[in-house]
């Protein structure tokens, strides 16, 4: 890692599309850091899927490199399609909260279940932001959105702990006031195996930041960093404290065998008997 | 064991399916278990691992069929069988598949519906489904088997179609075709047809655009290529407000599959130059009419009839010849008039056309009721 960062090399020459302090540039710096220090010259040995959302177009088309812009909620079926058939890429899932843990959940928690080897990148902004802000399931209670004009009445999904019990191998939760951290924590994802799960607390300035009060993605980092709280600082609060903290850090990290390990495991004793 | 050998099996239909795809270089199943296709997934569960590709069950058929896209991407010809409510939740990503040029194949094996339906019996109302199933324009490449062999020789040509046209293809059987037991004939491997999709070249951009049918990389090639469900240009890059942009998009994706209509429409035909009165029908239907045209000419009348190997597209033509020289068509399907609608337009002008349909708990268009409704048709009680 002696060369500087240059983030170009790793993009296609267009114009970026997302809103002013918008999280994403954030995400995708943090995430193309990592790739750079870990020594990877381009992104020829990745493939990106994504679904439909504002945080799926990180990889699409920006990223100079194999990437597949499926249907909203979709990207991690289709994401295991390329990775069974082609185990020696790396692929990774970037999508929103929307997209990840609302109409894609159950492919969510059956791709932690399976181990299947993907890195799945959630950005939350904790809205649906590019169909103008409505109620996402990651909401926090009250907050007010333009299909919960009088203040959201569901409670939020913790789809970190939820990757946990589905299996993960490793699963972790940053803000984009981390940005280090949040580097840190998608060199590590890369490096393991099986199925990795880091979920970014976003701003959306633009369509949840100015509803609930904030007047810049300044002031929304802000309160990201000072509602931030350790998974050992938080055992310190009661239930009812943490629903307003976000629970930062490393949930997990564990080596089950892989889900492309155990299938190939399984081709290899069928192919036995195939010879005869 | 490996690939099956050239011989004489007596199969199953949906056996027949499964190792058909084998044959043909299917590496990659993803489906959910659905009456009346299940064993097709059983089957390719056992098999395909013994010649070293993947078969997975996922936890729904969205799931299925999107893990069917991402294979095709990663290079492999790649397969999803399911039935009516399977099908209907498909519906979006076959527009994807079609819209991303992605060839893949799709294994509809019809049940009563609508909804759940009779899931255990036989039915053929999936045809405008299968044409119109998703949003948008689109055009779909659907074949319709009759039999056991035709189970193992249309689903070697729904991925020939798929790889030929980069474009998803059904293949849309029925509970009876799929379960039934023939003999099937496997021709020395070597004399089958086997199409491979057109991989780039080097240096090759245009992946979307340009050729009729643009060259297809896989992920991890070196392309760099992008994928997307959204409008975009040759290059794969999203233009989603360009009207000229979507024009040459949408239309070069139907004109790829209608302006070769010719080469892929597949019909089954008797007496088309002279009969008293024809038939259209397709699939399980269509078995009733070969026992007709014998007893039909002991009465003297000549039965002349198209068998539909291909629904979709529909061919217009040859049902045209057939209506001139019958004057009088009967379309007998277990539905509520579907193929029907399809022969008055293309015929309308220069034949009767008498719909015929039976629904419900499976029961069979018998050769008995189908004779009764040439009776009364030739002899002008209908």
């Amino acid at each position: 890692m002696t060369e500087a960062f240059s983030i170009k090399k790793y993009l296609r020459d267009l114009k970026l599309p997302f809103c002013p302090g918008c999280g994403a540039f954030t995400v995708m710096n943090a995430f193309l850091r990592a790739v750079h220090e870990l020594g990877y010259e381009d992104l020829s040995s990745f493939v990106f899927c994504s679904g439909i959302g504002c945080s799926s177009w990180i990889p699409s088309p920006y990223f100079l490199a194999d990437s597949i812009h499926t249907l909203h909620g979709r990207s991690i079926p289709v994401a295991t399609g390329v990775k069974l058939m082609r185990p020696d890429l790396n692929v990774v899932v970037f999508g929103g909260d929307g997209d990840i843990a609302g109409i894609g959940l159950s492919h969510f928690v059956h791709a932690a279940r399976r181990n299947l080897d993907i890195l799945v990148i959630m950005v939350n902004n904790m809205v649906y932001g590019m169909t103008g802000g409505q109620v996402a399931p990651t909401t926090p209670l009250k907050a007010k959105t333009t299909t919960t004009p009088y203040g959201c009445f569901e409670y939020p999904l913790d789809a970190v702990k939820l990757a946990v019990v589905a299996g993960a191998n490793y699963a972790a939760r940053w803000t984009t006031a981390h940005s280090n951290e949040l580097k840190e924590a998608i060199k590590k994802a890369l490096r393991l195996k099986g199925f990795r799960f880091v979920e970014v607390v976003s701003q959306c300035p633009t369509a949840f930041g100015r509803r609930i009060g904030f007047k810049s993605a300044a002031e929304m980092i802000k309160w990201f960093r000072e509602n931030s709280t350790t998974l050992e600082q938080a055992k310190k609060f009661s239930e009812e404290d943490l629903t307003t903290k976000i629970i930062i850090g490393e949930f997990i990290e564990r080596h089950r065998p892989t889900l492309t390990e155990n299938i190939y495991a399984a081709i290899k004793e069928a192919q036995k008997i195939g010879q005869n | 064991m490996g690939i099956v050998k050239s011989g004489v099996y007596f199969w199953q239909g949906n056996e027949a399916c499964a190792e058909a795809a084998i044959v043909v270089g299917c590496r990659f199943f993803a489906g959910y278990p659905i009456t009346p296709a299940s064993e097709i997934a059983e089957h390719l569960a056992w098999r395909l691992p013994q010649v070293g590709g993947i078969a997975i069950q996922m936890e729904d058929e969205i799931a299925s069929i999107g893990a069917v896209i991402g294979a095709s991407w990663a290079g492999a010809k790649a397969m999803t069988a399911t039935s009516g409510p399977g099908f209907s939740l498909m519906q979006e990503s076959i527009g994807y598949a079609f819209m991303t040029e992605t060839p893949c194949v799709i294994v509809n094996v019809q049940r009563a519906g609508p909804s759940t339906g009779q899931a255990t019996k036989c039915a053929q109302g999936d045809v405008m489904q299968s044409r119109w199933g998703t949003h948008g324009d689109y055009s779909a490449i659907v074949l319709s088997p009759n039999s056991v062999q035709e189970m193992f020789t249309l689903t070697i040509r729904a991925f020939n179609l798929a790889e030929k046209y980069r474009t998803p293809v059904v293949l849309l059987s029925d509970e009876v075709v799929a379960h039934m037991r023939e003999k099937v004939v496997v021709p020395p491997i070597e004399t089958l047809e086997m199409v491979n999709r057109k991989k780039p070249k080097p240096g090759d951009k245009a992946f979307f655009g340009l050729e009729e049918v643009p060259p297809m990389p896989a992920v991890g090639e070196g392309f760099n290529v992008a994928v997307t469900g959204s409008t975009h240009d040759e290059y794969g890059i999203r233009f989603t407000a360009d009207p000229l942009v979507h024009r040459r998009l949408v239309e070069r994706l139907n004109g790829k599959i209608q302006n070769h209509a010719d080469e892929i429409v597949d019909v089954e035909c008797c007496n088309i130059e002279g009969c008293d009165v024809g038939i259209v029908a397709f699939g399980c239907t269509s078995r009733a009419v070969y026992d007709v045209v014998e007893e039909a000419k002991a009465n003297g009348i000549t039965v002349g009839y198209v068998r539909l190997k291909t629904l979709w597209p529909f061919p217009d033509e040859i049902v045209r010849k057939l209506a001139e020289a019958a004057g009088k068509i009967i379309v007998p399907e277990m539905n509520l008039r579907q193929v029907y609608y399809e022969v008055k337009r293309a015929a309308g002008d220069v034949a009767k056309v008498v719909p015929f349909n039976k629904i419900g708990g499976g029961e069979l268009i018998t050769p008995e009721e189908l004779l009764k409704k040439i009776l009364e048709v030739v002899r002008g009680r209908d």
